[in-house]
């Protein structure tokens, strides 16, 4: 087959027709930070971490496919300062207060935030106030943290088949919303075994009575970072498709 | 050594957990007496700072009046103003009553909660006044550096300190960093 390569960063990179930047990227090694992008589903392209300049443009590395001719900047100090301020706006739209939950140590965000070197939230708090859905015998809901990465509702529909999620609302007032006549967990058929309930990259689905199972110092963000974790996660999905 | 770094340190609404962990830097506070003297600190017991401070480390939120007046004071006698732990970060567990009303909150703490007895909310002048929600620091005032967690741990305030000390701009590696 005929070698196609795209540039990241002046380094050649090869891809197949078809592939995204991020795709290409990952099979070479190359992390390009992101929360609401897994191999596992379909691109989504809203959280905009993954941006990258292509050919002078941004452009959503995720959803972007690769071709040729591309000259791809991914990790340079202009974006990463970009992808900065955007973990910023995600703290700040959400009420993440690391010391008191349960996802701490494991949580995506938190460590994107370690990987762009962000110290201080900048902005100005939304302190947002949102719904918390205990209601479910072994899943708790707390949209607290929510950032509206949609992976839930992509597991739910794709893998499980059942549609338990759902985004409704527009921009600001985009929210998450659980596909039952009250709109509580415990009304559908969701259970702690679906893959939408191992997929939240935040503290927004937590599996009940697992809380702080691994003590501090043995969790996965306290010896490796995001893109360490990340590429081993990308490339072993990534393998076992074109295997 | 003439011109040793002052440090002061102070707590807005925090557990004090920061100061501990500034103490947890155990005997290598005798290296750090040999290029820094406290000023204003709960650890000296001086009440004010002096004119002039080189690092403030400041720990905790904005929950009342008196925090914002106590951060005000502190940013203008320092140099360096450092925002030190989650709370004063982005307010850290205090910031959890914020989707509560401040009414609610007071009513459940003095009226309504188990064990309570002679209810009542406290209202003596002296008391400062109650913001409606917590804050971060850098809310209201210019924060130069912030060290996160909860507490940061004592290496990094080991960090922070020797870095400025010696003239660097402080930097933490990955290890230290955690919110916390």
């Amino acid at each position: 087959m005929k070698p196609y390569h795209i540039s990241i960063d002046g380094q050649a990179v090869p891809y197949q027709p078809g592939q995204t930047i991020m795709e290409a990227a990952t099979a070479a090694g190359i992390y390009i930070p992101h929360l609401c992008h897994n191999p596992e589903f379909k691109p989504h392209g809203s959280c905009k971490l993954c941006t990258v300049k292509v050919n002078g443009r941004s452009a959503a590395a995720c959803t972007m496919p690769a071709g040729e001719g591309q000259e791809i900047q991914n990790n340079t100090p202009e974006l990463n300062a970009t992808r900065r301020a955007i973990t910023r706006m995600l703290f700040v739209e959400g009420n993440h207060i690391c010391p008191g939950c349960e996802k701490t140590g494991n949580c995506q965000l938190q460590a994107v935030g370690y990987y762009v070197g962000m110290l201080d939230t900048h902005y100005p708090h939304f302190f947002p106030t949102r719904r918390v859905d205990a209601s479910h015998p072994d899943v708790m809901l707390d949209l607290d943290r929510c950032i509206v990465c949609e992976l839930c509702v992509r597991a739910s529909r794709d893998v499980d088949g059942k549609n338990v999620f759902g985004l409704a609302g527009r921009g600001l007032q985009t929210r998450l919303v659980v596909n039952s006549a009250s709109g509580l967990l415990k009304d559908t058929d969701f259970s702690a075994g679906d893959k939408a309930a191992q997929v939240c990259p935040v503290g927004a689905i937590l599996i009940k009575r697992k809380g702080y199972e691994v003590p501090i110092g043995e969790r996965i963000f306290d010896h490796h970072t995001i893109g360490e974790v990340s590429l081993e996660h990308d490339q072993a999905v990534l393998g076992a498709d074109h295997g | 050594m003439a011109n040793k770094l002052k440090v002061a340190t102070t707590s807005l609404a925090g557990c004090f957990g920061c100061h501990m962990s500034l103490l947890d830097i155990d005997e290598r506070l005798l290296d750090l007496c040999e290029v820094a003297e406290f000023d204003r600190s709960p650890l000296t017991d001086i009440k004010h700072c002096s004119e002039t401070v080189d690092i403030g480390l400041i720990e905790g939120g904005l929950c009342n009046a008196e925090n914002v007046h106590t951060l005000r004071e502190f940013r203008k006698h320092c140099r360096i103003l450092v925002g030190v732990g989650a709370c004063a970060l982005n307010g850290g567990i205090p910031a959890l009553r914020n989707h509560i009303p401040l009414q609610e909150c007071l009513e459940e703490a003095y009226l309504h909660g188990v064990g309570v007895e002679d209810a009542q909310v406290p209202n003596d002048p002296e008391l400062p006044l109650l913001l409606s929600k917590v804050h971060p620091i850098h809310e209201v005032v210019k924060v130069d550096y912030f060290l996160p967690g909860c507490p940061p741990s004592a290496d990094v305030f080991w960090k922070f300190l020797t870095d400025v000390a010696a003239g660097k701009e402080p930097e933490l590696p990955y290890e230290l960093v955690h919110y916390d």
